[in-house]
């Protein structure tokens, strides 16, 4: 389990050694427990260990009670569809149990326990159920409800009545005094007939204090074990969640992808379409103009000058967020386009047995472009070679320059957000770039889906 | 006067191409938005030459470009000028690869074009007339993209020079206008390049067609 997550590694430092309660004294009641009895018993750690184990004990049975009674109340009413859920509503209720119990366990382990679930939001009640009964921390914590029910109730009773006891016995004296001779019964059938002989009572009365204090500590370090090894978040835990982050980059990735088409279209249908009108339009009164000699009609020839160059710039301008070629045609032909207008020379080798997924396909294309800006503005090459094959399943695809190398992937921002969006795709992006060259970019795409 | 069947989705646009040709003295019997009512008007009308933009609905992809080359396979011949708001040279090849040589009447034109009117409206024409008309723009891209070519690196700077002048259709005299050269250098180019390009030296339509067949197959 990856400790440093949920912060006990900070602690391990500090772990055992005698000098271990020195500032602070001991941080949790194992440490406590390590160090000499006499310190312990002399701290407020047998305070807290009690509060700890009787807070469970009173905690456990009501708990178990109420487990009871919603079981028993499961069964009785599972002819009716109802019984279902409510023995549903019985399996998660390991999870506000062990909610409590994280906090509970504050008061002999400082150290907080992470939340093993995924975060929900906005999922609605039977969105909670469904993703809850799913993960595996959710059985987890309703096995910790049944041990804390049934074992620390018992464990924490039975210490109750022997502290109980003790505090009696060391009392003895006292109650006698206060109650009346000859009808406290110390042992079993000796009454004590007088508050000094109770006296005897006392002694070893504090001898059971003492012992409870101990077994407090021992029992309190048990529980916080076990409790531990099942409310903390597990491995698998992890993983779905690293799976779920991954889904959620793997969305956004897939809604920027759509928001780039729809600005591109929004300028395609907007922008682009207005200004041929108004070139059309200057072109229609330049006509007319024919035998006009008047300064107007240059101005008119001006301003369609103008507006073609809006429009070259505008048409650069949608290329970049978004080739329709790419989307018509797939990766060889838009990639053929950009090796077109490229400066430098690219030869480019692309044969695929059929289209890629759209996420890769534009990926792999805003890749071959990235590559080619940057061998064209950094590495003095005079000759791009782009090769894109498909392996098993999986697109890959070189660019190779022969410029002068040294390229580093860290520094190009361009290159490292490629990587990133490849890294969700389950992709893989290398640069190999010694410095004299060549330079080769390799991306590694799966198209399973 | 010809008759035009006009494909356009952008209302404003179509609004503007219909009174672009109408002023050019042309009647547009037909002005549809999508790909479907284009074949319809075609099928319909009868035009003398027809004018679609490459994008339109549903899918807002190649669909005016399909709609034509499917009804050029059922009337060959039927003169097209398509309108596309991209230089791309796929577009183009896809467009000259679906007609068979001697079909003629095909033009590619890129959108901005049309506020150059009288340029616009005599490339109608020649489309109509059975030539070919490719944009100057989207030639020069094919010529690059054919400079790697091996047969091509054969050719002198003049020479890709002329060639790119004969891909758009232009004729020796105006070819020699353009590059300040007379006419009979233009021929002798020309004689170079067929030889170097192992075309067949044949005038008029088909040598532009002659030129785009081997740069599509350079392509292919």
């Amino acid at each position: 389990m990856p400790d440093g997550r949920n912060g006990r590694s900070g602690r391990s430092g500090r772990n055992g050694g005698p000098e271990s309660g020195r500032a602070g004294g001991p941080e949790s009641v194992r440490e406590a427990l390590e160090g000499p009895y006499a310190q312990f018993l002399l701290s407020a750690w047998p305070l807290r260990c009690w509060a700890y184990v009787f807070s469970g004990a009173v905690f456990g049975y009501a708990v178990l009670v109420l487990l009871f009674i919603l079981t028993l109340a499961g069964v009785a009413l599972s002819v009716f569809g109802i019984g279902i859920a409510v023995l549903a509503g019985t399996s998660v209720l390991g999870v506000p149990v062990a909610a409590v119990e994280r906090r509970r366990l504050r008061l002999v382990d400082p150290v907080p326990l992470a939340d093993p679930h995924r975060r929900l939001s906005g999922v609605g009640v039977r969105g909670w159920f469904r993703a809850r009964l799913k993960e595996r921390a959710t059985w987890r914590e309703l096995g910790h409800t049944a041990v804390l029910g049934v074992l620390f109730t018992l464990t924490g009773s039975g210490l109750a009545l022997l502290l109980a006891l003790s505090l009696g016995f060391t009392a003895a004296p006292l109650v006698v005094w206060a109650v009346a001779p000859d009808t406290v019964m110390l042992l079993p059938g000796v009454a004590a007939a007088s508050p000094a002989a109770a006296l005897p009572a006392t002694p070893a009365g504090l001898v059971g204090v003492l012992l409870c204090a101990l077994a407090g500590g021992r029992l309190a370090g048990i529980q916080t074990r076990i409790a531990r090894s099942l409310l903390s978040p597990r491995d698998e835990d992890l993983s779905n969640r690293v799976i779920e982050l991954t889904r959620s980059r793997a969305r956004l990735i897939d809604a920027f992808e759509a928001e780039r088409r729809r600005i591109e279209r929004d300028l395609h249908d907007g922008a682009q379409q207005q200004l041929v009108a108004l070139s059309m339009t200057l072109g229609l009164a330049e006509m007319r103009l024919e035998d006009d000699d008047s300064r107007a009609k240059e101005l008119i020839v001006r301003a369609r000058g103008e507006a073609r160059l809006a429009l070259e710039q505008l048409r650069r301008l949608v290329r970049d967020i978004h080739p329709q070629v790419l989307t018509d045609h797939g990766l060889a032909a838009a990639v053929a386009e950009v090796a077109l207008r490229n400066p430098i020379p690219v030869t480019v080798d692309i044969d695929l047995p059929r289209r890629l997924p759209g996420p890769v396909e534009s990926m792999a294309y805003f890749t071959v472009t990235e590559a080619l800006t940057n061998a064209s503005k950094h590495s003095g090459a005079s000759r791009i070679a782009v090769v894109g094959r498909f392996a098993g399943e999986r697109l890959d695809l070189t660019i190779t320059d022969d410029g002068r190398g040294g390229a580093a992937p860290a520094a190009g921002g361009g290159l490292q957000g490629l990587a990133d969006r490849m890294a969700i795709l389950r992709g893989r992006l290398t640069v190999s770039s010694p410095p004299g060259g060549p330079t080769e970019l390799r991306v590694e795409v799966p198209c399973s889906g | 006067m010809l008759r035009v069947v006009l494909a356009e989705d952008a209302v404003l646009l179509r609004a503007g191409l219909a009174e672009l040709l109408t002023s050019g003295g042309h009647e547009v019997i037909a002005a549809v938005g999508d790909a479907d009512a284009l074949v319809r008007a075609v099928d319909e009308g009868g035009p003398d030459v027809v004018v679609t933009d490459v994008r339109m609905p549903p899918d807002f992809k190649d669909e005016g470009l399909r709609a034509v080359l499917a009804l050029r396979e059922r009337q060959p011949g039927l003169p097209v000028v398509v309108l596309s708001q991209y230089v791309a040279t796929v577009y183009a090849t896809q467009l000259l690869s679906g007609s068979r040589e001697d079909s003629g009447g095909l033009g590619y034109l890129l959108k901005d074009r049309v506020g150059e009117v009288s340029e616009f409206l005599d490339a109608l024409s020649r489309v109509a007339a059975g030539e070919t008309v490719i944009d100057p723009e989207v030639v020069r891209m094919l010529l690059v993209q054919q400079a790697e070519a091996q047969t091509l690196r054969r050719l002198t700077a003049r020479e890709r020079e002329v060639l790119g002048l004969m891909a758009e259709g232009l004729n020796n005299q105006t070819i020699a206008r353009r590059l300040c050269v007379t006419e009979s250098s233009v021929v002798k180019h020309a004689g170079n390049i067929f030889m170097k390009l192992d075309l067949d030296p044949a005038e008029g339509n088909r040598r532009v067609l002659a030129v785009l067949a081997h740069l599509r197959d350079g392509l292919a």
